[in-house]
């Protein structure tokens, strides 16, 4: 009987990792010198910071109208934006999903997706503002295309993943591709494609009160007319409407999510 | 013998009636914002035509304008989301110790944490850019902090839910020997989380290269500058190269934090 080595140590730190520490330790050095962090700048940033919290309190709600005409076309945004998302993510979902579509479909379809969920919304949003022009239309094309990056290929990676014994007896009967599609595919992905939409919304929602920054309209528009004017008490009033919206959003969203499961 | 009456219904009526209910609302709200959406119908007539516009004035891209003015800031904006990555784990592990009922029993505390988590989380990147350029005036370190404070929440949260999920038995043998409370943080839940803690870390990492590129345009450093820039002057091909050269970074990222987690999970 071979005895267990007494030197056994469970919890010895290896060389490579030593290493890896190291190296990250020089690398963060390195960085923030080349981004010229220092304590003199913190130090200052700390005494602004306090300032600006100072001129942030307390939050000018007078003009509580232009705020609510803003939150409202956030969230029109946000719901238009989903609603549309969602419904092309469905069939750009299945198209890319790899056990249902031969090769040739997949891959383009796979790379429109990667191409949706590169950029940043606020980096489409400028170029929809350009192409479609100030507004809201500009907000919804480009929150349109963020939705689809991420449901379509989440939901084309759960239909990679059902069992595909109901599909065989479901193609065994002599079902056409639709009905394989409704009575074998979406029964096993469904619930789990409402799970992803309703969490696309609370982002969409999140996003909406942002495209505004580049003109495409919501409140992120007057937030950042509000900061170039030094308004900070108007920002802090905008900022927390902002918060409240995305709290009731996702408390409502939660509530769905768990009436659905 | 009769035939049963009762028929099967997966879920009861008034779950039933919810549900239809979440469906018509839906709806309803899609409606009422379609039919009040401020759109300017001369604008979407106009896209083909603007589009078509943009596309030429952006093609061929300026690829030599990338050595004079983009490569630089795109090494800051991987410097921003590195670093800021670096620095949310030194704010976001001892929030989400403190958020884990398991590990600091005060109610409070936990609490207190959570709603550090949720601040986080609820206000954007952008808007933490906005706030950081008014403390530490224009410029990469205001997109550093910005990006580390955003990214708290996430980690934070998932790293919670992790602790919270860890298996009772090492931790109840640690404390039985008399283990003092950091060997049995270091021995007991540090092996049990640490594959969860590396996926939160690269995966933040990951969206933290994304929204890096963007904190820019706010005047908080990066390649977003660069673009803020060329879109001010109507420098379209130097657009369409920052857009390119983003799109390459991002995709190489994937790439790599796939293969990272392949070789250490």
């Amino acid at each position: 009987m071979k005895s267990i080595p007494s030197t056994a140590y469970p919890f010895r730190a290896s060389w490579p990792a030593r290493i890896g520490w190291a190296a990250l330790l020089l690398y963060t050095l390195y960085a923030m010198a080349s981004l010229d962090f220092n304590l003199g700048r913190f130090i200052s940033g700390f005494g602004n910071g306090a300032l600006f919290l100072g001129r942030m309190w307390p939050p000018e709600f007078t003009r509580w109208q232009l705020l609510v005409e803003d939150l409202v076309e956030s969230l029109q945004i946000a719901v238009l934006a989903s609603a549309i998302g969602v419904t092309l993510s469905l069939p750009l979902g299945m198209l890319a999903a790899r056990n249902l579509m031969p090769a040739w479909v997949t891959w383009p379809v796979r790379g429109l997706i990667v191409l949706c969920r590169s950029f940043h919304p606020v980096i489409t949003a400028i170029l929809f503002v350009k192409a479609i022009g100030f507004g809201a239309a500009a907000g919804i094309a480009a929150l349109v295309l963020f939705s689809i990056g991420f449901i379509a290929k989440l939901f084309a990676e759960a239909i990679e993943e059902i069992s595909l014994k109901p599909v065989e007896a479901i193609r065994a009967t002599g079902a056409s591709f639709p009905n394989v599609v409704i009575f074998a595919v979406m029964p096993q992905v469904f619930g789990r494609f409402l799970n992803f939409s309703t969490y696309q919304i609370e982002v969409n929602l999140r996003n909406s009160t942002m495209v505004g920054i580049v003109g495409a309209g919501g409140i992120g528009g007057t937030l950042f007319a509000a900061f170039q004017r030094f308004d900070y008490d108007f920002v802090a009033a905008i900022l927390l409407s902002i918060i409240a919206l995305i709290m009731v959003g996702e408390a409502l969203t939660d509530r769905v999510r768990t009436l659905f499961q | 013998m009769s035939a049963p009456t009762r028929t099967f219904q997966r879920f009861t009526r008034g779950r039933r009636l919810l549900r239809f209910a979440v469906y018509l609302l839906s709806l309803a709200a899609v409606v009422v914002s379609l039919r009040t959406v401020a759109i300017i119908p001369e604008f979407l007539a106009d896209a083909p035509h603007q589009m078509l516009d943009l596309l030429t004035r952006m093609w061929p891209p300026d690829a030599g304008h990338y050595a004079k003015g983009v490569h630089q800031a795109l090494i800051e904006t991987l410097h921003v989301a590195t670093l800021g990555t670096l620095g949310t784990v030194f704010l976001a592990v001892p929030t989400a110790l403190l958020a884990t009922r398991r590990i600091v029993p005060w109610r409070i505390l936990n609490r207190l944490a959570q709603l550090i988590l949720v601040s986080s989380r609820s206000v954007n990147t952008l808007v933490w850019a906005l706030l950081c350029v008014a403390v530490f005036g224009p410029g990469a370190v205001a997109g550093t902090v910005a990006i580390a404070l955003r990214s708290i929440g996430f980690v934070g949260k998932l790293l919670s839910e992790a602790l919270a999920e860890t298996d009772t038995g090492p931790i109840e043998a640690l404390r039985a020997i008399g283990a003092p409370w950091p060997s049995v943080l270091a021995k007991g839940y540090w092996p049990q989380v640490q594959p969860a803690f590396w996926g939160i870390i690269l995966f933040r990492w990951d969206i933290n290269v994304r929204e890096s590129a963007v904190l820019g345009l706010v005047g908080a450093g990066g390649i977003g500058m660069a673009l803020d820039t060329a879109l001010n002057l109507f420098y379209w091909d130097r657009v369409s190269l920052i857009l390119a050269t983003i799109f390459a970074v991002v995709v190489l990222m994937e790439l790599l934090v796939t293969v990272i987690r392949r070789r250490i999970l």
